[in-house]
């Protein structure tokens, strides 16, 4: 049977878009996240012309999305494990909601102090 | 793919996602506290540079991230376009070896 979109609509879903789509975006990020460190290879001024040009608004903003789709995939992941490794009980019907509760409280945190 | 392989790669990606749990927690507290003041250069390589337990940490860190990302990405490849075969595994293979010397390059940099 094919199954349509109102088959997909539902939280366990939507749960494993968002560790695929992170997971995906993450990996895209950290030849970049990785080059940025080895400017240290230049000393302390070469790092530092980095994190200067990061100060801008839009970085920001785009780190805290890094900081969200790494505290998505971690609790989505964590989830999964509990899913797979451990006996079934009522609570992990709950953990969906854990997981986008840290998730989000993670990126707010990083958000307060970052501006 | 033989069965023993794919149950290799299924318990590869299982446990280089529970040392990335433990890595990714540290991490993302160590940032949102380091960012607090803003962050420079001289905090960051303060902390890592001559840190054996820092490097270390990276180390795992990113040797975990290279195995564990490459078979993500080769399920994904597989299951949205449907691509099989020793052309997707070596692509896999070669994008592991490339965060891990990328990774580890960048772990020397901040340690040294």
């Amino acid at each position: 049977m094919k199954s349509d979109f109102r088959a997909r609509n539902h939280p366990a879903y939507w749960a494993f878009l968002a560790h695929r789509v992170s997971g995906v975006l993450l990996s895209l990020f950290l030849p970049l996240h990785f080059w940025a460190l080895g400017r240290a290879l230049q000393g302390e001024a070469g790092l530092d012309a980095f994190l200067r040009w990061s100060e801008q608004p839009l970085v920001k903003f785009a780190e805290t999305v890094l900081v969200l789709l790494l505290a998505a995939h971690l609790t989505g992941g964590l989830r999964l494990l509990a899913l797979e490794f451990l006996a079934w009980r009522d609570w992990h019907k709950s953990l969906l909601a854990l997981a986008a509760g840290v998730t989000l409280a993670a990126g707010l945190a990083f958000l307060l102090n970052v501006i | 793919m033989y069965t023993r392989a794919q149950v290799l790669l299924w318990t590869a990606q299982r446990a280089s996602a529970v040392v990335l749990a433990v890595c990714v927690i540290i991490h993302l507290v160590t940032i949102i506290y380091a960012i607090r003041n803003g962050i420079t250069a001289a905090e960051i390589l303060g902390r890592t540079r001559g840190s054996y337990a820092w490097c270390g940490f990276y180390a795992i860190f990113v040797a975990a991230v290279a195995v564990h990302a490459p078979i993500g990405l080769r399920s994904v490849l597989a299951e949205t376009l449907n691509w099989r075969g020793a052309g997707l595994d070596l692509t896999v293979l070669a994008t592991g070896l490339a965060l891990a010397l990328w990774g580890f390059r960048a772990v020397y940099a901040v340690f040294v």
